[in-house]
């Protein structure tokens, strides 16, 4: 396969841009509905108008940020069909059903009950409207999952088979895609992630107005639930993060050993806290390997993370390409091995295709024709063996390169995306447990440097936000679909100059939303909340 | 009862998007220059579907995704 890298290399900027501009909308409107629906339950409960009003001004912010960032996520469907074709056609089946479902459930989850959130007030009985905001917030979530599935799925194929007839995988089993350990754990960490987003957005703001010595009485209000949600939700999140991490060693262990910038295997493999790394002086095996200039490491703790045995084997990047023996006895195949099988998987389908086309177009004799069409018959029959399956086709993808040093994703990006992610949400789990102690003593106000360090998180927690997906797609490279389609296989044959174009107006368009969004926010912040339940 | 529910219905969009915020109506500008951008500028000049447009049959474009996953290096 001919492989231009400026094609592809524009392709994936262009989807990193969209996807984590995406991403800057998503998670706020996740969480934030959720502790608006506290709020307001809290308000129908006490029947004090406050709440109404401190429900109603967290509630102009959510619809600021649902309005800019609602159809951002369409332009990355749009970029499916025209820069990812073929990875498009080769999923189709699989992504079909979710995305439909996502489709569905976003146009009447935004048409009809948002429509209540904000023009019911008064118009509706109090429990229905707040019913609604329930809704709304538990359907944002739902919407979330099944994109999220989909990509679980990319990073963990399972439920499906290949047809070679269409070069489309087909769904076999729903179930087993939908509750995949990858999807469960990637729903869980990213939706609760967002959820954490949310928590400290409210917290920074409402720690802006007690430095300010504005809506004192609000502002407290507000860190309560704010902190005791996202307290509940960093805890879930980082419980789904190291479930999370287990899997990935399991089932992506170069990405595993990439984000922890590790190139030798060991028995009690300890965990880098923090470390900064250098080129190494002799790259012998010429993989651009690095080592750290400065490490502070947690004895054992990288074993038992991945595998809850503080003795477990943890293979580094060199044993992955060279072959290794797993901890349970097995052998682990070399990439050698794998790029030879995943050539005689291409071959396979070349091969079917070519033969399957011969019986049928060629003007041979019938004798010729028949024997190409049994050809046909034996090789499209191996597709349908689940051992030839396991011991081929699983490695489809290897079979495009000859260098494993190829197959090695950007290790820096890896590691330093992962330490941020990780680093970061321990910050916020201090912020929601000191805002809380203090806000409950009386207290918050007197501990300005709290008050700053949440007003710190705010761009933090979407610096993590980004870093998580950083992690996730840049760690999985080059492999689009896990072992079997490589980014480089996924593009459409497309002219640069058309992707470049169009990658500038996607920043343009996105950069001038953001700008909106936030100068939109910053006049209702400093407006502030109107007392009395107006 | 049933024309009531409509009209209810009706009447908390009518309502809604006639006593919007300043804010409201603002947002809802942005809402509609976005979703012109993307789907009659966007979508309709430079996102077409490659594989719907120039193949007429899903035969020809899977012998197609097929030739480009096969080709020898």
């Amino acid at each position: 396969m001919e492989i231009d890298y400026a094609l592809i290399d524009w392709s994936r900027l262009q989807f990193a841009v969209t996807a984590l501009y995406h991403w800057i909308f998503v998670p706020l409107t996740l969480g934030l509905a959720f502790i608006i629906a506290i709020m307001e339950s809290i308000y129908v409960r006490t029947g004090n108008p406050e709440w109404k009003s401190i429900t109603k001004f967290w509630m102009t912010l959510f619809g600021i940020n649902f309005a800019i960032g609602v159809a951002t996520g369409i332009i990355l469907e749009f970029q499916f069909g025209t820069n990812w074709s073929n990875y498009s056609w080769f999923v189709g089946d699989i992504f079909g059903a979710p995305l439909a479902i996502e489709g569905i459930m976003a146009f009447f989850l935004e048409s009809t009950f948002i429509a209540v959130m904000f023009f019911g007030w008064n118009k509706v009985g109090k429990k229905f409207h707040l019913v609604s905001t329930w809704l709304v917030a538990f359907g944002a979530s739902l919407s979330a999952l099944w994109i999220l599935v989909a990509n679980a799925w990319m990073q963990y194929p399972v439920g499906m088979r290949f047809n070679p007839q269409t070069a489309r995988n087909e769904m076999v089993d729903f179930w087993e895609i939908l509750f995949s350990p990858v999807a469960v754990n990637k729903f869980l960490h990213t939706i609760t992630s967002g959820y954490v987003l949310a928590a400290i957005f409210v917290i920074g703001i409402s720690a802006w107005y007690l430095l300010k010595k504005r809506h004192r009485l609000f502002a407290k209000r507000s860190i309560v639930v704010a902190a005791v949600f996202g307290l509940i939700m960093s805890l879930m999140n980082i419980h789904a993060g190291d479930e999370s991490a287990r899997q990935i060693a399991e089932k992506q262990p170069m990405k595993f050993a990439a984000m922890e910038a590790m190139y030798y295997g060991q028995t009690n493999a300890p965990l880098v806290a923090i470390g900064f790394m250098e080129k190494v002086d002799h790259d012998r095996d010429n993989i651009n390997e690095r080592q750290f200039a400065f490490s502070i490491e947690i004895p054992d703790m990288l074993s038992y993370l991945a595998f809850l045995e503080s003795g477990a084997y943890v293979p580094g990047i060199k044993d992955l390409i060279r072959g290794y023996t797993d901890n349970d006895g097995n052998n682990v195949l070399s990439y050698a091995e794998r790029m030879r099988r995943g050539s005689i998987a291409i071959t396979a389908l070349h091969d079917y295709k070519e033969a399957k086309n011969i019986a049928k177009n060629s003007k041979a004799n019938e004798m010729v024709k028949m024997s190409f069409m049994e050809k046909a018959d034996s090789l499209e029959a191996l597709f349908s063996d689940q051992e030839w399956v396991d011991n081929y086709f699983a490695y489809f993808g290897y079979g495009y390169y000859d260098d494993p040093k190829d197959l090695i994703p950007n290790v820096p990006v890896s590691f330093y995306s992962f330490h941020i992610m990780v680093i970061l949400s321990g910050y916020f789990l201090l912020i929601f447990i000191l805002a809380l102690i203090n806000v409950l003593k009386g207290k918050l106000e007197r501990r300005k440097w709290i008050l700053w360090a949440a007003i710190l998180g705010i761009p933090l927690v979407y610096i993590a936000q980004q870093t998580g997906w950083l992690l996730a797609e840049m760690g999985r490279q080059p492999w689009v679909v896990q072992d079997l389609m490589t980014t480089a296989a996924a593009a459409t044959k497309n002219s640069v100059s058309n992707i470049q174009i169009t990658f500038w107006l996607f920043v343009a368009t996105f950069t001038i939303l953001l700008i909106a969004e936030i100068k939109i926010m910053l006049t209702q912040i400093k407006n502030g909340p109107k007392e009395g339940g107006q | 009862m049933k024309r009531n529910v409509f009209a209810r219905i009706f009447n908390l969009y009518y309502d809604g998007f006639r006593n919007l915020s300043p804010v409201g109506k603002r947002l809802w500008i942005i809402i509609l220059i976005k979703l012109f951008i993307m789907f009659a500028i966007l979508k309709l000049f430079f996102f077409p579907n490659f594989l719907n447009t120039n193949f007429d049959s899903d035969k020809e474009r899977s012998d197609y995704v097929i030739e480009q996953l096969t080709k020898p290096n």
